[in-house]
């Protein structure tokens, strides 16, 4: 085990993939010469030379539809997007084909195709930088979507990715490239599709992926400080969904709080929710509360972006709503 | 109208040319025959004809070996037949039949065959350009000679992927051969309607991509700038881009009135059949009689009555199949 950033787990993945699989290559946006937007894929360039590692144009939904024409060509793209709202300009790519082209065939086609993009806001970059759209992406039967939120799963999901047979799509929040963690460079790929506990606790469930789960742990701190015990689930994976996981929380805890950066309305939260009425109804002692983004496009004023994101009182303040205690 | 420029060839093989007229054949008939069966409701969704285009397929097809991949359009029934999928395959799939070549999953937009290398069957206008860039990146890295013949129609060069995909295979060099089949019309916009610049060279031009305009309503005029254009491609030359003029002369989709368009466009581009053209010059070249046409008929047809009977026979896929094929993996 050795300390390395969320950013340095990432090329580290990715390095192994490379040196790994002379399949495996990288496109997309200044991922070479500039060396990633977030710094990601630094250095890969001059390890691994140009073909293997190609900046695109500025063409989103070709580089994109390359990924899947080269997956079903028999390589192992890695597809880097710079961020979420630039994956707009995919979208015909994403869900007309690396989502559809294995079913429309019969079952002819793989698409072993691995898209990461940074997700999320909190850097004050406004409203067309700042989006969660992961849940979007959930929404969609023939990919898969994760979220990372350590630097050991930026690298064990990142591998899974690029193990698995179908598109898998990773978001990598845009706070987390510079924090801190234990990563296991020997360790196997990850298993797509698992959640985790971070934190046991029995007072509640807060039900968290990404860029939140730091935020949730943060608010299970402060709740411990004043004795109230809650148990953080990071989902980890919004496609397939561990809702087995979610279950055997809610079933321990009886109370649910869903934390999550998209927008309230139509969220991931909100299918979240409806997985634990449908399926943990009677073991809850609460409603399902949620904490997700306001209704507005991400403002750019630092008091007004943070009011507009969940944060760790916000959390808080609900897991205490759920409980009925604000003492 | 277009005139073919090019003076009249020298008269080809007999026995290919006779295999020439055969596909043409086979996919009017087909085309004819899945009409019916929409009328009967045995057909249902978009189904989109090829009557009128079918030298284009056919011609193209020529010039590819069976290492080359392509990706079609819609309305590609005239492309998967000339490829050699096999009729029955094909109108099973329109059937939504579990032996058709798509397992029914596909229909009528979305054939594919991958021991073909028929990657679809793509109804997102342009959205298949991408992929073939795609897939020729994928022949360049491991180093493979082959050819992606992309096949789109002149309403996909408004589209932005048109574009950022002549840029990126000019850029990278890669092995795409884009076809582009100038029907006029996108769905019942006219191409003047829909293009500034309607010449399809000077578009690949500005990406620095040779191009040449072919009458599509010649197959040998087709097959010769096809084989032409993909030998540069396999040189190693980059892409090529080929606008092949021709024009169809049924509606977009059997759901199209066709108000758009006038009935004497449509019969003055009919006396230029591509079928009746090249019938013309096989008997002006003394390498067809009457019997050998009947002989070709009978066989035609033969095959289009077998195709449905496939169909009609083929079983539908269990409902317990559902949400097969979703992922490569079931889900744990």
């Amino acid at each position: 085990m050795i300390k390395m950033t969320y950013r340095d787990a990432v090329r580290s993945a990715l390095r192994e993939a490379l040196r790994g699989d002379p399949r495996v290559f990288l496109m997309g946006e200044d991922v070479g010469r500039y060396g990633g937007c977030f710094k990601v894929t630094y250095g890969l360039l001059e390890e691994f030379g140009p073909e293997r590692v190609r900046d695109t144009p500025l063409s989103e939904s070709t580089f994109l539809g390359a990924g899947v024409g080269a997956a079903l060509g028999g390589m192992r793209p890695i597809v880097e997007i710079m961020t979420v709202n630039f994956s707009l300009l995919a979208m015909d790519q994403i869900v007309n084909n690396a989502a559809t082209l294995r079913h429309m065939s019969g079952g002819q086609l793989s698409v072993p195709l691995v898209v990461r993009m940074a997700t999320g806001a909190g850097r004050q970059v406004a409203a067309q930088h700042s989006h969660s759209l992961e849940g979007w992406y959930a929404h969609i039967p023939g990919i898969k979507v994760v979220a990372p939120a350590t630097p050991a799963d930026a690298r064990g999901l990142l591998l899974a990715a690029l193990h698995d047979p179908d598109p898998v799509f990773v978001f990598e929040h845009s706070a987390l490239y510079g924090i801190d963690g234990e990563v296991d460079e020997g360790a196997a790929p990850d298993v797509i599709g698992r959640a985790l506990v971070r934190r046991r606790g029995d007072a509640a469930s807060v039900i968290t992926y990404g860029g939140c789960v730091g935020k949730a742990l943060q608010a299970a701190d402060q709740l411990a400080a004043d004795g109230i015990e809650v148990e953080v689930l990071d989902l980890r994976s919004l496609r397939p969904l561990d809702t087995s996981a979610i279950l055997a929380s809610v079933a321990r805890t009886h109370r649910a709080v869903i934390v999550d950066e998209g927008w309230r309305t139509c969220s991931f939260a909100a299918e979240v929710s409806a997985q634990i009425m449908e399926g943990g109804f009677y073991s809850l002692d609460a409603p399902v509360g949620r904490v997700c983004s306001a209704e507005v496009p991400i403002p750019y004023a630092k008091h007004m972006e943070d009011a507009a994101l969940p944060q760790v009182a916000g959390i808080v303040h609900a897991v205490r709503e759920t409980i009925g205690s604000h003492g | 109208m277009i005139d073919s420029g090019s003076p009249v060839p020298p008269p080809p093989p007999r026995a290919h040319a006779l295999e020439l007229l055969s596909q043409m054949l086979l996919v009017r008939r087909f085309e004819e025959k899945s009409a019916e069966l929409y009328t009967l409701g045995k057909i249902r969704g978009f189904l989109h004809l090829y009557i009128g285009e079918e030298a284009v397929a056919v011609g193209a097809m020529q010039a590819l070996t069976e290492d080359d991949g392509i990706v079609a359009t819609y309305r590609e029934h005239g492309q998967a037949l000339a490829r050699g999928i096999p009729a029955g395959a094909l109108m099973a799939e329109m059937y939504g039949k579990a032996n058709g070549c798509s397992r029914g999953r596909g229909g009528s937009m979305h054939f594919f065959d991958v021991a073909r290398r028929f990657y679809g069957g793509h109804a997102i206008v342009g959205g298949g350009l991408p992929v073939a860039v795609g897939l020729a990146l994928a022949d360049r890295m491991l180093g493979r000679p082959r050819v992606t013949a992309c096949f789109f129609g002149d309403g996909a060069v408004a589209e932005g992927e048109f574009h950022e995909s002549l840029n990126l295979a000019a850029l990278w060099r890669l092995p795409v051969l884009f076809l582009c089949e100038n029907n006029l019309y996108a769905m019942g916009t006219a191409l003047e309607r829909h293009q500034a610049q309607p010449d399809m060279r000077l578009k690949a031009q500005g990406y620095t991509i040779p191009a040449e305009a072919v009458d599509g309503m010649d197959v040998l005029a087709v097959e010769d700038a096809t084989l032409r254009a993909a030998a540069a491609v396999r040189r190693g030359d980059g892409p090529f881009l080929l606008e092949i003029r021709t024009y169809r002369f049924r509606a977009h989709s059997m759901a199209d009135p066709e108000l758009y368009r006038a009935k004497e466009e449509v019969e003055q581009w009919k006396s230029r059949d591509p079928i009746a053209l090249f019938l013309g010059r096989l008997r002006f070249w003394r390498l067809l009689d009457d019997a050998d046409l009947a002989a070709i008929d009978a066989r035609v047809a033969g095959q289009v009555d077998e195709a449905v009977r496939f169909a009609e026979a083929g079983p539908w896929e269990p409902l317990e199949d559902l949400c097969r094929d979703v992922y490569t993996r079931v889900q744990p």
